[in-house]
């Protein structure tokens, strides 16, 4: 167990180092000069911009840049944006929020695809697994901004039963509904998941077995039927995890949510590299360990994995 | 009966989304506070009068010299008083100054009022001034705003240089005396960049620059009222004496990454002034707010330019083919379709909010829709070298500026009968590169947002020889030597008799073609009151009421 974690964490060191660099290169390779883009349509005096660039570092060759930032990087230091704050600040402000909202939408993902997976499963081919079969492609074929505007027009504006936006008010309850839509418009293919193997797993033998010793309905669907069918949907849950905390800017947009996606996307159109770099490293570090404990997870739901 | 069984599926359907949608609000709304009441707990100002209104993050440090973006200026403006500043229409009157005397058009004389402060207590007095437009001009200092000290003695971009021409007479006047003539000095110095600074600034800057502390008719509401990304929280400065006096209880400013974002908050009742529309919603905007919608021009002016060495635009030719385009262009209907009627064409190179602006110069009638006159000069032109090749304006393409690109382009090739194209480049920065290094070989997009309402800021910067920002190297000694005279003026009226002449030279070179100005759209929830949008666009919040 212990050689397998130490495995996984010495790969994620090349990914990490990999994905910098990258992220660095094409953020370096940018079209465009970021320091005339802070100018608007004036032209800046070549004086002032050669000293924008100098103190941003941006005077320097690429591999000399990277190697600024990577020094930094490890010292703790992971540079300032052009508005003067120190980007480990920005994160640590703008992390927790993105963080609540995407646990939120994930909890809520979870819950509804097993829920409603499973009882599908159960009832294959009957009305409720109808139902719940169109309802689910109606939500997933609805583009997701379209379906966070309509849900801000109506249960925002119209009936005035949630924020419309969230801005300073970041409590859970204020971002209930964006993480609601998020996961509305998301749960579906982990339901679908969750349907497929409570299905098969009702015609597993050891289901069978159970039944012919006698246990009950109360007993067999939680513990056999329901555990054994849960690795695909948290696979899925955990995989959506990390995309939906690098794909928040839509949402965090709609609902002026001051997390990292505005954060992230202010800084792109900026050319802002050390914010835009710290931000996707993170990111990337937080997809290697949310994988490293999901294949954890499943040696504790099934019996038959085992790590060594 | 399969038909049946599918339609009672398809409105359980729907059923169940909605009793979703609304479960999962209504569990929600008694934990959830409205975040109106969030930002007015706290302080003593919670009496409801605080005005909110949209604005962005600061991309600079809150200090006036390092802003030149309207997320910041916003807040500098409320937070700090400077010599004068802007009315509704434009026109400057004294703030903290007693009187600024033209000695001659390059010696000013100020006088500040007496028993100003800053909220920490310091006096203001004429080094406030001097030290902060110092250190804003100072080369390694690097603001971004430094280029509004140039035309004062002893500055200088390339190295460090005390500004000269800047002298302290006594605790309340100094006096200025600048490298160049420059008449509507005066007119300038409501801009944020000379804004004065506390002595305790200083010794810090970048701890000022998160904690500013101003003068002005609003102050931060504690240490923690710069919530970054999220808010600014103001109330008003009780010490402030100044001609704006707050008929509110203090001014929140909301930070919204996007336009849709605002206006749904706006129409919701979360926020109470808003200065801009998103573009989804321009159609629907006036239907959805009836009067408390706002929708006028702004010191913004649209172009495009034809730079002076490219191909068939040189010379005599060059002059014809420019009137010819300019011509070809059906404005009034761009605007119309286009921009749903929120741009107005344009009639010369300023903007209509700006004193001095004129509908009837010289020349104007080149720049009405005149398909025939158009063809006729297009062919003169031709006559001297025949026309080849596309006609192409670059833009850049992270602006939103694709669409009226190819309704001009279209217009010039359906009355000329030329192919005429866009050039789009994928961003901002990547654009103006180009431009700058002047390797750019097509017609371009241009735009100016003035600094100051007057004329001058609208010429001199653009379209004199060797300006900073004359992206075209447009040059011509007679418009020249008209802003000179315009400059060396001895009153506003007289200069701007000037700078109308030299626009009448512009309206025949057309160095840029002169496209509409920008309109300012906004809106204000039920409620609020005395809503005027200041010349540059941001409403005059010092004059809202609510409730």
């Amino acid at each position: 167990m212990l050689t397998y974690i130490l495995r996984r964490v010495l790969q994620a060191i090349p990914v990490f180092f990999g994905t910098t660099f990258l992220i660095y290169f094409m953020v370096f390779a940018m079209p465009g000069d970021p320091i005339a883009g802070l100018f608007g349509d004036k032209t800046p005096n070549p004086a002032v911009a050669d000293a924008l660039r100098a103190q941003f570092n941006l005077d320097q060759p690429f591999i000399m840049q990277y190697l600024l930032y990577m020094k930094d990087f490890f010292t703790g230091n992971l540079g300032v944006t052009f508005s003067g704050q120190q980007v480990s600040d920005v994160l640590a402000r703008a992390f927790p929020v993105t963080l609540k909202l995407v646990l939120m939408a994930v909890v809520l993902e979870f819950i509804l695809s097993v829920v409603i997976g499973l009882i599908s499963g159960l009832r294959k081919g009957k009305f409720f697994d109808n139902i719940s079969l169109v309802v689910a492609l109606v939500l997933s074929s609805v583009p997701v901004f379209v379906a966070m505007f309509v849900a801000q027009y109506f249960v925002g504006i119209k009936w005035g039963l949630a924020p419309v936006t969230v801005g300073a008010d970041t409590t859970w309850g204020a971002m209930f509904l964006p993480a609601a839509v998020i996961a509305l418009t998301v749960y579906v293919t982990g339901m679908r998941l969750m349907r497929g193997s409570v299905i098969e797993s009702r015609q597993a033998d050891y289901v069978r077995t159970a039944y012919a010793k006698g246990l009950t309905h109360k007993r067999i669907v939680p513990v056999h039927i329901a555990r054994n069918s849960l690795i695909p949907v948290i696979t899925n849950t955990a995989a959506s995890f990390g995309a939906l905390i690098a794909g928040t800017t839509v949402t965090e947009g709609i609902f002026n949510i001051p997390g990292i996606g505005q954060v992230l996307y202010q800084a792109i159109t900026q050319s802002e590299v050390p914010t835009v770099v710290t931000f996707v490293t993170i990111l990337t570090v937080i997809y290697v360990i949310v994988n490293i404990l999901v294949d954890l997870l499943y040696a504790v739901l099934d019996p038959r994995i085992r790590y060594v | 009966m399969k038909v049946r069984k599918a339609v009672l599926a398809g409105l359980a359907a729907t059923a169940v989304a909605s009793l979703v949608l609304a479960g999962c609000s209504s569990s929600d709304d008694t934990d959830s506070t409205p975040s109106s009441s969030a930002a007015t707990s706290g302080d003593a100002m919670a009496s409801g009068g605080v005005i909110r209104t949209n604005g962005s993050e600061p991309e600079n440090p809150l200090i006036p010299t390092a802003t030149n973006e309207t997320g910041g200026g916003k807040i500098l403006d409320a937070m700090f008083a400077g010599l004068v500043y802007y009315d509704g229409t434009g026109a400057a009157h004294n703030d903290l100054a007693e009187s600024i005397t033209q000695v001659d058009p390059t010696s000013y004389e100020i006088k500040i009022k007496p028993d100003q402060t800053f909220t920490n207590g310091e006096p203001v007095v004429a080094s406030s001034f001097v030290d902060a437009w110092n250190y804003g001009a100072l080369a390694s200092n690097a603001q971004n705003s430094s280029y509004f000290f140039e035309d004062i003695e002893g500055f200088s971009y390339e190295e460090d240089s005390e500004l000269t021409g800047l002298t302290v007479v006594d605790d309340l006047t100094f006096d200025v005396k600048l490298n160049k003539e420059a008449s509507d000095f005066p007119l300038r110095l409501g801009y944020s960049a000379f804004y004065p600074l506390p002595a305790s600034a200083f010794e810090d800057m970048d701890a000022f620059g998160a904690n500013p502390v101003g003068n002005g008719p609003y102050m931060l509401a504690g240490p923690d009222a710069w919530q970054h990304d999220v808010q600014i929280e103001l109330v008003t400065n009780p010490d402030y004496t100044g001609e704006r006096q707050p008929a509110n209880d203090g001014l929140t400013i909301v930070f919204y990454a996007t336009q849709d974002a605002a206006y749904a908050d706006l129409l919701a009742g979360q926020v109470d002034v808003i200065d801009g529309i998103p573009d989804s919603s321009l159609q629907t905007y006036e239907a959805d707010l009836g009067d408390r919608a706002v929708n006028q021009p702004a010191a913004i002016f649209q172009s495009f330019t034809i730079p002076q060495s490219l191909a068939h635009f040189e010379g005599e030719e060059g002059k014809l083919r420019r009137q010819a385009l300019s011509m070809a262009i059906n404005r009034d209907e761009i605007t119309d379709v286009i921009f749903n009627g929120t741009r107005t064409p344009a009639s010369d190179f300023t903007s209509p909010v700006i004193d001095g602006w004129s509908d009837s110069l010289d020349g104007a009638e080149v720049l009405a829709y005149n398909p025939d006159e158009a063809v006729k000069l297009w062919a003169e032109a031709d006559a001297m070298s025949p026309w080849e090749g596309t006609f192409q304006i670059a833009y850049n393409a992270d602006g939103g500026h694709d669409a009226w690109v190819d309704a001009v382009n279209n217009s010039i090739k359906n009355t000329l009968g030329i192919e005429a194209s866009g050039n789009p480049y994928p961003t901002f920065g990547e654009f103006r590169t180009d431009v700058t290094d002047r390797t750019i070989d097509t017609a371009f997009r241009t735009g100016w947002q003035a600094d100051y309402p007057g004329l001058f800021n609208f010429l001199g910067p653009l379209y004199a020889t060797n300006a900073g920002s004359n992206d075209g190297d447009y040059s011509n000694a007679d418009f020249d030597a008209l802003l000179q005279q315009g400059n060396t003026a001895a009153d506003a009226a007289t200069a701007n008799g000037f700078y109308q002449d030299a626009q009448e030279i512009l309206l025949q070179d057309l160095p840029a073609i002169p496209l509409w100005y920008s309109n300012v759209n906004g809106g204000y929830a039920e409620g609020v009151n005395n809503v005027q949008f200041g010349w540059n666009s941001v409403p005059l919040y010092y004059e809202i009421t609510k409730g």
